[in-house]
């Protein structure tokens, strides 16, 4: 795991991700506050979701770091909590930053790019707000400020990578229950807690990791407790460009279709050129 | 407010020292001691594998503005209109529809480039879409044949007006060039949109992509043939012809999605986007099929006006319908969530009550 603080170090060459471990996560937000403040990400504004602690809802332009909570029926002595009381599970939310993006994929400008660490990266001087980035995106991550006109979403600190710094939110997250690290390795730590949590009676610990869709795989591994659905974390995420063989091979179809039509109009329809003329002539 | 554009940041010694700190904010003030007031008896929801994330959407809702919708229905009309120009010319049918095709496919392009950048959130950037080109991409795909289609429309329209006042050989060559350039890009404008929405996460727009081309290709081509129509050229039987086809196709499409009776294609049946989609499909579908099947019996000119005026509402409606219904399917969680729908699943809430979700 890359703690180094070490500012001359730079990149480290590695393929990175995060590990968001729930079962560590105590929903301080501290990873949200310290995302904003680096990032310098305007405030969401103080709004009541009235159904549960959790005001904030989803990540979205302004909210890159969120902190799910997850209300769940009373189960006694499972994180202190006391028998007649609601469980709560806490659970991290990020970009994914897909193996294969849909936002990048249909991204027209070339605004989102890779970065070498495997980031998906908006840049902000190229981005000029088409927003189909929003409905290309399979887990609903990367919006448009539309009072700013451009879509934003986590950066993966691209900044802070750059010169061998880990994320503003792992960094600021008091009981490691966001990880960053070279992907291989922390896929392995995943494996190790899992087995760990299973070994001390908690069976319900998930993996959520998609590498068998068309997304190949995220660069944001979750470990939470129970179904990931619970999470909003989709079963099978797909990205959007699977559709293009279909869609392609239709718009060809209406192609050739408006072509034969139009053919057959003209040419078993009487001229018109000669009425045209005599309409002009008199 | 418009943010100054985000630049990164330089880590230093002091901003490292601002995130420990946090850091160690929440270690002291983090943690939760006692729950907090729950009234009792409220209908406080659970996040569950049957409800979700509180019902909370997984999915964005799509950010188009008004102008998406209205440019389809021109592209696709100024498209259709160049292929029709270039057809009635090529088969030596009819020089003045030819004539008009040009003017509209023209004007359709220009339309149509105004439309696509008011719709942009950085109008002033519009040019970014001709930086790339990638062909993964139906936006830039699409952004390029506007771009091709439209100086050539504009060109054929042009040597047009040129020529009928100065009779210029060469630059008579050069529209008709354009002219076939046009109809050729005109092609792709009129379907391109069906597969633009269909490669998208949304699921109501996905789960049609096999048909929405052809869908939107159709619309295109009736609404193209009314619109010259209603240009002067409702005597023409070959539009007639075309718009009969068009329709048919339309009717044929409309009744299709009838039958399909899967719950991803609700908000494309029900409710106001429903209704809209449903009533775009009859207005360019079956209503000028009637129309022009009887005015090709009787040749009433007016019969054709009516059908042209219904095919041109139905068009609008139908893409208006469709991106709506985009919008709806986006906000049911339990579709990508693949979450079986039971009595006990609750009512489908747009959780318009969430700040983001309004500000978004």
């Amino acid at each position: 795991m890359s703690t180094s603080t070490d500012f001359e170090t730079g990149h480290s060459g590695h393929t990175t991700a995060f590990l968001t471990d729930s079962t560590l996560c105590i929903g301080c937000k501290a990873c949200e506050v310290a995302c904003k403040e680096w990032n310098g990400v305007s405030a969401d504004g103080f709004d009541w979701s009235g159904f549960s602690y959790d005001n904030t809802g989803h990540v979205g332009h302004s909210t890159w770091r969120h902190v799910k909570f997850v209300e769940g029926d009373p189960q006694p002595g499972f994180g202190g909590n006391s028998g007649e009381t609601i469980s709560w599970e806490f659970s991290s939310d990020v970009c994914k930053h897909c193996e294969v993006a849909g936002c990048l994929e249909a991204c027209p400008t070339g605004a989102i790019t890779r970065m070498e660490f495997g980031a998906v990266y908006v840049q902000p001087d190229i981005c000029n707000g088409c927003s189909y980035c929003v409905v290309a995106c399979p887990f609903g991550v990367v919006q448009k400020n539309v009072e700013d006109g451009r879509a934003f979403k986590c950066t993966f600190c691209s900044d802070r990578q750059r010169v061998g710094l880990e994320p503003a939110c792992a960094k600021a997250c008091p009981t490691q229950s966001i990880k960053f690290g070279e992907i291989n390795e922390l896929r392995n730590e995943a494996q190790d807690r899992l087995q760990e949590l299973r070994a001390r009676g908690i069976e319900d610990a998930t993996v959520y990791d998609p590498q068998d869709t068309s997304v190949g795989g995220i660069h944001s591994i979750f470990l939470v407790r129970g179904d990931p659905r619970t999470y909003n974390l989709p079963p099978k995420p797909e990205v959007p460009t699977i559709y293009l063989k279909d869609g392609w091979r239709s718009a060809g179809i209406a192609a050739g279709m408006m072509v034969v039509a139009g053919l057959a109009a003209f040419l078993s329809t009487p001229s018109k050129n000669g009425k045209r003329l005599e309409g002009a002539a008199r | 407010m418009r943010d100054p554009a985000r630049r990164e940041h330089t880590p230093d010694a002091a901003r490292e020292a601002r995130l420990v700190s946090i850091r160690r904010e929440a270690e002291k003030k983090g943690r939760l001691v006692e729950q907090g007031v729950r009234p009792k008896g409220a209908p406080f929801p659970k996040a569950s594998p049957e409800t979700g994330y509180y019902g909370i959407p997984l999915l964005k809702e799509p950010q188009w503005t008004w102008e998406i919708p209205v440019y389809f229905f021109v592209g696709g009309a100024a498209g259709a209109a160049a292929l029709i120009g270039a057809l009635a010319k090529v088969t030596g049918k009819d020089e003045g529809l030819a004539r008009d095709a040009r003017l509209v496919a023209a004007g359709g392009g220009i339309l149509s480039t105004g439309l696509l950048i008011s719709d942009l959130g950085r109008p002033e950037r519009f040019l970014n879409m001709l930086r790339v080109f990638k062909i993964q991409s139906p936006m830039s795909v699409g952004a390029w044949v506007l771009a091709l289609f439209g100086s050539s429309a504009g060109a054929a329209a042009f040597a047009q007006v040129v020529d009928d006042r100065l009779k210029i050989g060469p630059v008579r060559v050069l529209g008709n060039v354009a002219e076939g350039f046009s109809a050729a890009m005109g092609l792709p404008l009129a379907t391109y949109t069906g597969v633009l929405i269909g490669a998208t996460a949304i699921p109501a727009w996905n789960h049609n992509v096999k048909t929405l081309p052809i869908h939107f290709g159709m619309s295109g081509l009736g609404a193209g043939v009314s619109v010259l129509e209603l240009m002067g050229h409702d005597d023409s039987p070959a539009l007639n012809v075309l718009g009969i086809g068009a329709s048919a196709v339309e009717s044929y499409e409309g009744v299709q999605l009838e039958f399909k009776r899967d719950s991803v294609n609700r908000p494309l049946k029900h409710g106001l986007t429903g209704w809209t989609t449903r009533l775009g499909s009859v207005l360019a579908g079956p209503v000028p099929l009637a129309l022009r099947i009887i005015a090709s019996a009787s040749g009433s000119r007016r019969l054709r006006r009516a059908a042209a005026w219904s095919s041109i509402a139905g068009s609008i409606l139908t893409r208006v319908g469709w991106i709506y219904a985009g919008h709806e399917s986006a906000r049911d969680w339990r579709i990508p969530l693949q979450i079986k729908e039971t009595p006990s699943t609750p009512e489908l809430t747009s959780r318009r009550d969430i700040p983001q979700m309004r500000a978004g």
